[in-house]
């Protein structure tokens, strides 16, 4: 079976992403998946890196942490958040921390959204809105939520070349 | 009047800039050509085109008496570069999503 393709929106000068993909799945079992923290964990990890729950409260004005860890089962990072809605099966609103920053504040509000398809397949589509074009633009060319460091290589290399062409 | 930073994300920050890319990414085109597709003055497009040779996202090309501009790919690849890390996180996601799905589905 052919991969559906996710398509990323991600608009110059816009303090937003859009994340949208198909799944040949009903909208009832893409939701679960998204809101059981036991079928969160084994799908959310990257490649080579463990998901480990913290705490995960899955309801309207719950809350969450969690924590990726590298096979030696070593924390690499931790996010957190509060989740503002769970409505099954169409919406799960959220906001999510990236801890290992600096500071604290740089937070985004999450928005997903599951549509119904034809042929018991669904739609999602994940809606981020950062504090500031610097927050987002930081969150697509770090990587860390895969935990590790090649984004920061690529960051390197793009101000190398802003800087050229200034 | 503050001096602009000249960036690749900075030019294709413009609804008209992308436009052109678009145009000239099927086919290099005269400053003429490109000016028909738009509304907008001559002199205002010509300023577009101008910033975006400045990034170095399009280059020129003399052929005869006319001036081609074209799409510079390597650049543009430095844009779709910087997506990267996120795009594949995704990606790989959802594909281990996709098993799961079809794990749940099979033990129902």
């Amino acid at each position: 079976m052919m991969e559906n393709p996710t398509k990323f929106i991600v608009e110059p000068n816009k303090q937003e992403v859009f994340i949208i993909r198909e799944f040949d799945y009903p909208r009832e079992m893409v939701f679960k998946a998204h809101e059981d923290p036991e079928l969160l964990v084994q799908w959310l990890g990257p490649d080579n890196r463990k998901v480990k729950i913290d705490y995960y409260d899955s309801r309207t004005g719950g809350s969450y942490r969690y924590l990726i860890c590298n096979q030696a089962g070593k924390e690499v990072a931790a996010f957190n958040g509060v989740i503002h809605e769970v409505t099954f099966p169409e919406r799960i609103m959220q906001t999510f921390e990236y801890e290992g920053l600096p500071e604290r504040g740089h937070v985004t509000l999450d928005t997903i959204l599951f549509e119904d398809l034809p042929g018991k397949r669904c739609k999602v589509t994940i809606h981020s809105v950062f504090r500031s074009l610097s927050d987002r633009d930081g969150m697509m060319q770090s990587g860390v939520e895969t935990g590790v460091n090649e984004g920061y290589v690529k960051l390197e290399k793009l101000l190398a070349l802003m800087g050229s062409i200034a | 009047m503050l001096e602009t930073r000249r960036d690749i994300f900075q030019a294709i920050a413009d609804p008209t800039r992308r436009a052109i890319l678009t145009l000239i990414a099927l086919q290099a085109m005269t400053p003429n050509a490109i000016a028909e597709h738009f509304d907008s003055s001559r002199q205002a497009v010509s300023k577009h085109i101008q910033i975006l040779i400045e990034c170095k996202l399009v280059d020129q090309e003399l052929t005869g008496r006319e001036i081609y501009y074209h799409l510079n790919p390597q650049k543009m690849k430095e844009v779709a570069d910087w997506l990267e890390p996120f795009r594949e996180l995704w990606e790989g996601r959802y594909r281990k999503l996709d098993k799961l799905l079809a794990n749940l589905k099979n033990k129902k």
